[in-house]
């Protein structure tokens, strides 16, 4: 008896302390973005020490030409690299999943090469294929070396998606009349549809947060957001780059609940029909 | 599996028809990511190599001449030093965010599955957040006007603000919080796939908590450690954001030096050498992983 309600403390102790430690990770994690945060109501023209709250940068923001600028040559490129990534991956995990044929083992490492290498290895890479090749510098450069890293995760995230027992219900479908554009678009897009989001939303928080890739294929001209942070990095970044930010994040978030709503919406559906109402 | 064994036994005529009805799916739907994998990672890494081993010319061109030159001022003390030292660097993020990393993911593994859903969604978020700013904020928080030096005179810790910025300490951290994720993630996956079933046997036996730790659960989560090990080595290797936002230009590593030889130094054959470097440490990395796991099982997202 004894012995029992002396694990029982134990584990009560450690389960305390193991709440204690996620908290502490916790808020390592949150601190940057909080202080982030914070110094976009910062009165002072430099971050460089509090000096009073104001939110006038969320106005002066507006009036901020090149950062207003480059957001918009930022969001085009996430947009653009998100549907190619996501409509070249989804087919793609597909034909990865579903078909043989000489060399697919050799595509399947490649993919993971713009993972796991060092993404300065691969925009120097292009930077010199590209020179190479004539090709100028700017959106189109930017956009390929995007697509070229989100394309592997889109790959991947929605190849999760894709049940192993194999196309059944396509073929069934197919046995009914329908033919492959139908299949495709009323059978199988469907049953990976929240694999095809999740891709859909990692292409694009990956395109639109790059430095290092935009960086070395940017043309003399414009620049994308992040690569305009980082060379005001030398002088001091802008309280109103931080109220940019926040506004960014808030977004995010919200189009995160979203999707995590519309997923569990479409989950609810599919166990309606699995139950053949 | 036994699709494919009826494909094969079936007749030849057969079998080209499927070919016919087949091969067009299949080019439409692998076709581009093939195309796109060749033109994009497979040539541009190819050509790299080859750029490794040219001359560099008088204003900053490439000369078509072969020599082991760049690979040979690499040995050269002033990179070898930055070399060595990115290393040491990499090495230490990535044992920091291993130790401080499994506790959290052990942690996430044993709630329940929605609870650890919504936690590791909790880890992401700050991840939308631009890194750069991320960075800043550690820069603004550490400065020698900032909070974290008032608090440590306030509290009589020191009497002179301490330097913090533009130091490796401050680097190091940096490359810590924004790499541990990395590590969190393939730890809770593979910590949350061993059974209860097997940790309850081994205390059952007589095994005490410590012993089933380094017998039972570090062992079957090897796989999620050495992912976790070339998930944040790997870039941590190659990544100069970090040691330029809170570095200031005075902390070099591998990254940096790559990004200047193309940029205002103009030496491609020499940034091309550090890039194959890089590349070939991580295909050593990755050889060594895929000796007791499947490259497949890596979770990278």
């Amino acid at each position: 008896m004894r012995a029992r309600s002396k694990t029982a403390r134990r584990k009560r102790t450690v389960g305390f302390l193991g709440d204690l430690y996620a908290i502490l990770i916790y808020t390592v994690l949150y601190i940057p973005v909080v202080v982030m945060m914070a110094f976009s109501f910062n009165d002072q023209r430099y971050n460089y020490y509090w000096n009073g709250f104001t939110t006038k940068w969320y106005g002066y923001l507006l009036e901020n030409d090149a950062l207003i600028g480059s957001l918009w040559y930022s969001i085009v490129i996430a947009v653009l690299a998100t549907v190619i990534s996501v409509v070249v991956g989804t087919l793609g995990a597909l034909g990865l999943k579903r078909f043989e044929f000489h060399g697919k083992k050799m595509i399947n490492s490649m993919l993971y090469v713009p993972i796991i290498v060092p993404e300065i290895v691969l925009a120097v890479a292009l930077l010199i294929l590209f020179m190479n090749v004539g090709m100028s510098l700017g959106m189109g450069a930017i956009l390929i070396g995007h697509c070229t890293f989100c394309i592997p995760y889109a790959v991947v995230t929605i190849k999760g998606r894709i049940s192993g027992d194999g196309n059944s219900l396509e073929e069934a479908s197919m046995d009914l009349g329908a033919n492959r554009i139908q299949t495709f678009f009323r059978v199988t897009l469907p049953s990976i549809f929240p694999g095809v989001m999740s891709a859909a939303f990692l292409s694009f928080t990956l395109s639109i947060d790059d430095v290092v890739m935009s960086n070395m294929l940017a043309g003399a001209r414009n620049t994308t957001l992040p690569v305009l942070i980082l060379s005001m990095n030398k002088a001091g970044v802008t309280p109103d780059v931080n109220a940019l930010t926040t506004i960014m994040i808030v977004v995010l978030v919200a189009a995160m609940l979203l999707s995590n709503g519309v997923k569990a919406l479409l989950r609810r559906r599919e166990r309606r029909l699995e139950r053949g109402e | 599996m036994g699709k494919k064994d009826a494909c094969r036994s079936q007749g030849k005529t057969r079998r080209q028809r499927d070919l016919r009805r087949r091969a067009l799916p299949a080019l439409a739907q692998a076709g581009p990511v093939s195309l796109w994998m060749i033109l994009f990672v497979t040539l541009p890494m190819l050509y790299i190599i080859y750029i490794s081993f040219m001359c560099r010319g008088v204003c900053g061109d490439v000369v078509c001449e072969f020599t082991t030159e760049s690979y040979a001022t690499l040995l050269d003390p002033t990179y070898f030093k930055v070399i060595l030292k990115s290393m040491k660097v990499a090495a230490f993020t990535t044992v920091a965010c291993l130790v401080l990393g499994y506790p959290f993911a052990y942690y996430i593994a044993r709630k329940p599955a929605d609870k650890a859903a919504r936690l590791i969604m909790l880890i992401m978020i700050p991840f939308w957040t631009n890194s750069l700013m991320r960075l800043n904020s550690w820069l603004l928080l550490f400065q020698t006007s900032g909070p974290v030096n008032n608090f440590l005179q306030w509290a009589g810790l020191t009497d002179k603000p301490i330097m913090f910025v533009y130091t490796d300490p401050l680097v190091m951290l940096g490359l810590v919080t924004n790499m541990l994720p990395f590590a969190v993630l393939p730890l809770y996956s593979s910590i949350e796939k061993l059974q209860n079933s097997l940790l309850e046997a081994s205390s059952d036996l007589g095994a005490t908590p410590r012993e089933t730790f380094f017998r039972i659960t570090l062992p079957l989560t090897f796989p999620g450690i050495f992912s976790a090990v070339i998930l944040v080595f790997i870039p941590s290797l190659g990544i100069y954001t970090v040691s330029d936002m809170l570095g200031g230009g005075k902390v070099l590593y591998i990254g940096n030096i790559i990004k200047n030889q193309f940029g205002a130094i103009r030496n491609w054959p020499l940034g091309a050498a550090l890039s194959v470097l890089l590349l070939v440490i991580t295909g050593l990395l990755i050889f060594l992983y895929t000796r007791f796991a499947k490259l497949e099982d890596m979770e990278v997202v």
